[in-house]
């Protein structure tokens, strides 16, 4: 029996899809399922274990580099925040100025200079202030973090912000609330799924980063991401699965509360 | 009346005043720690290299811009085209552009396919385009390393099925960069054609339907036009970071696969060639930015004609 006609169906279109979405997912998949092997190998399977999920726990060095990841993470990720929620305050909801152009172009350019280059311009000028100052300790992480961070953070609260009209503002004004009250009162609660989701993907990001951490890190200051690639360039255990494993849970989670949260919002 | 008007004016002026301390911090944390470096490195790029890495302070050459395309023989002073960089140059613009197509080739199909299920349905497609897509890079490139390395699951089940009796190598080639860039960037791909795919009207391709047009011809003629501006944005969101890639072809490509990405990170690294980096680097930029300029053009042009 012949399917109705559908002037949507293209022929091998879902065929094709179907395979980007096995994909995308089988190496990811066969990742997990080797985390939990036996054996000492990734190709050969030897029966369930945890073993590999214990000895990454014990790794001192795992344990270092995730500590200082979930150290910037959230430092970065709350400056950042901040800073686009008060830069998303002040580009939207307005008439154009001069300068707006400007800030939008600033305020994006970490988006849109390749990584790699952004990496050696800051060990390049890092390095030199290490000299200077002679402090190397976490804040040069941290601030090349938070500068990388600001776009991702800026984006969904500014997309809030857009949906919001000055009515209620206005309103709370009349009603002779001072600036502050009308900030912490009105603006703010209704803004907040907007922050909320703008911290989330500014804390993946941070803590996903690999290539700017590589260049500006000091000496001893790995994170989970620059440990693991150095591990990578050798031959890898199963522990390697392991850790990836709970990195790739841990993104899952932040993404599907952010996925969740920016839909209820619609 | 004009007093009313200086009134009004000064409170806009106010407004503006207090919509740049605003966004001063946001500002100023950008230019310490991504535009000003950047300049430093425009600035390094036309000083002499230092003996250890790192540069001679304020004393100026054009040596840094030279060697980008040119070299000097170190016997007979003649000048050459520098090959090793040319021939990266070229594997970094070739290697970017394959990726783009083949994300192109597979993510539209799929972007059309989500775009095409009932409501209710395509957000639980989206979000399965999603995660790989906030999933770290490095755990990505790991699990295509796994799948396809010597002793990988590709290889391990074409051995057992008796196909081929030695492995392929795979790993540390051109090939696996491809595979890998185009695995890592697809998602980066479907979401901007998603985003316009769903915004598509299919009347217009009915009403082509009804005037005898056969389905490739209306995605051809109808689909494809109406949701170009998709199509660029998603090829410069793949173009250009496959194009400073770094990660990618630095695991799956082994020593001698490099690219530009790479061979800026050599300079500031063992080659100890500071100035030469630097102008790699602001040769990628331009690049970078003149893409995302054809692209605004090409954005701007058929918003016009759409209206």
């Amino acid at each position: 029996m012949a399917r109705p006609y559908s002037v949507q169906r293209q022929r091998g279109f879902t065929l094709i899809a179907l395979f980007c979405f096995v994909l995308l997912y089988l190496p990811m998949v066969t990742l997990v399922v080797y985390a939990f092997n036996a054996g000492a190998t990734t190709s050969a399977w030897e029966g369930l274990s945890l073993r590999w999920f214990h000895a990454a726990a014990a790794n001192e060095r795992i344990i270092d580099a995730t500590l200082r990841s979930l150290t910037i993470a959230p430092i970065a990720g709350l400056i950042a925040t901040v800073a686009a929620t008060m830069a998303a305050l002040a580009t939207t909801r307005t008439a154009p100025y001069r300068g707006l152009t400007f800030k939008y172009a600033f305020i994006n350019q970490p988006l849109m200079v390749p990584e790699i280059v952004t990496a050696v311009a800051l060990l390049v000028v890092f390095s030199r202030v290490k000299i200077w100052t002679g402090y190397s300790g976490l804040g040069y992480l941290i601030a090349a973090h938070t500068a990388f961070c600001i776009p991702f953070a800026y984006l969904p609260i500014r997309a809030r912000l857009e949906t919001m009209d000055l009515t209620l503002e206005r309103a709370a004004a009349d009603l002779y609330a001072r600036p502050w009250m009308v900030l912490r009162r009105i603006t703010l609660p209704l803004l907040w799924p907007g922050i909320l989701a703008g911290f989330m993907l500014a804390f993946v990001v941070s803590l996903d980063d690999v290539v700017i951490t590589e260049f500006v890190k000091s000496a001893g200051q790995e994170t989970l991401p620059t440990y693991m690639l150095g591990q990578l360039r050798r031959q890898t255990t199963p522990e390697m699965n392991a850790i990836s494993t709970v990195f790739l849970g841990l993104s899952v989670a932040i993404v599907t509360l952010f996925f969740f949260l920016s839909r209820k919002t619609d | 009346m004009t007093q009313a008007q200086d009134i009004i004016r000064a409170a806009a002026r106010r407004d503006i005043r207090n919509r740049w301390w605003l966004s001063a911090p946001a500002l100023v944390i950008i230019f310490l720690a991504a535009i000003g470096p950047l300049f430093v490195v425009v600035l390094y790029s036309v000083m002499v290299k230092g003996d250890y890495g790192d540069v001679k302070y304020w004393q100026f050459s054009g040596q840094g811009w030279f060697e980008v395309l040119f070299e000097r023989d170190m016997f007979d002073n003649t000048v050459s085209f520098a090959d090793a960089h040319l021939s990266i140059l070229w594997r970094s613009v070739k290697l970017a552009a394959i990726t783009t197509i083949v994300t192109l080739i597979l993510g539209f199909p799929t972007a059309y396919f989500i775009a095409t299920r009932p409501r209710h349905r395509r957000d639980l497609w989206l979000f399965l385009i999603t995660i790989p897509f906030w999933t770290n890079l490095l755990i990505r490139t790991f699990a295509i390393q796994e799948v396809f390395r010597n002793e990988g699951l590709l290889n391990v089940a074409l051995m057992r099925t008796g196909l081929i009796d030695q492995p392929i190598q795979i790993m540390f080639t051109d090939f696996a960069i491809l595979l890998g860039m185009g695995y890592v960037y697809l998602p980066l791909m479907v979401l901007p054609l998603y985003a316009s795919l769903e915004k598509f009207d299919f009347r217009l391709a009915e009403a082509a339907a009804d005037l005898y047009a056969n389905s490739s011809r209306v995605l051809r003629r109808i689909i494809v036009p109406m949701v170009m501006p998709g199509i660029v944005a998603g090829s410069i969101l793949v173009f250009v970071p496959s194009l400073g890639a770094y990660v990618t072809p630095r695991l799956l490509g082994g020593g001698k696969n490099l690219m530009l990405g790479n061979l800026i990170e050599l300079q500031f690294g063992q080659g100890r060639n500071w100035p030469l980096g630097s102008a790699l680097s602001i040769s990628l930029t331009a690049i970078v930015m003149l893409s995302l300029l054809v692209y605004v053009r090409a954005a701007s042009k058929t918003e016009a004609r759409h209206g």
